[in-house]
């Protein structure tokens, strides 16, 4: 599944820690989440759209359906 | 679906507190372990009765260490839980495979010795902690 997380954060200039906080997460899972080594669960795709208010399908991409 | 938004930002500190509360009930079951193992030789020199509440003991303390560990795993944040149950499954399977073979090592006589549990558990402790450290490895 692509991405567009590191964009995002990236336009508002945050750090991996400070996107880690806003989500309640460590890190490490941002970091695997941007470089695509790890899907995030259903809720955490949902903080993320709130956060950046963005719609899901704005933040997370299936490369199949693509 | 379960919101965490309430509880924005204290993951870390979560799992700081459930780390603490595992590492308190894992020494308290270690203690009891070994009051169970060498106290009715050395202390109360096998009173039945104390030898039994030992074990219960022993036991009550135990399940509440699966208690807790359960509560540490679920105040995990999700790339962590997946580590920690990766991890548990390998450390599964090789005390599985490798303990059913260890065990009946001594009957088709490869080994002289009888096969000890103990050294069953030291092989999945280390099977487990290599498994947590390929998993940080692999989402570094």
């Amino acid at each position: 599944m692509k991405n567009r997380l590191k964009v995002l954060r990236a336009e508002r200039d945050w750090t991996q820690a400070q996107l880690a906080k806003e989500l309640n997460v460590s890190r490490q899972t941002v970091n695997a989440i941007e470089k695509g080594k790890f899907d995030p669960s259903l809720p955490l795709a949902f903080r993320a759209a709130r956060l950046f208010k963005l719609s899901i399908e704005d933040i997370f991409q299936d490369e199949e359906a693509a | 679906m379960k919101d965490q938004q309430g509880n924005k930002n204290n993951w870390a500190e979560r799992c700081s507190q459930n780390t603490k509360q595992l590492r308190y009930w894992t020494a308290a079951w270690v203690l009891t372990s070994a009051l169970m193992s060498f106290g009715p030789k050395f202390i109360w020199n096998y009173d039945t009765a104390i030898t039994l509440l030992s074990v219960l003991i022993n036991l009550g303390v135990g399940f509440k260490m699966i208690l807790v560990n359960k509560q540490h795993l679920r105040g995990m944040d999700e790339l962590h839980q997946k580590i920690f149950l990766d991890a548990g499954i390998l450390s599964l399977g090789v005390g599985l495979v490798c303990g059913l073979t260890y065990d009946l090592l001594q009957d088709i006589r490869l080994i002289s010795f009888e096969p000890k549990i103990a050294h069953l558990v030291i092989l999945m402790c280390l099977t487990f902690m290599t498994g947590i450290a390929l998993g940080h490895r692999r989402y570094r």
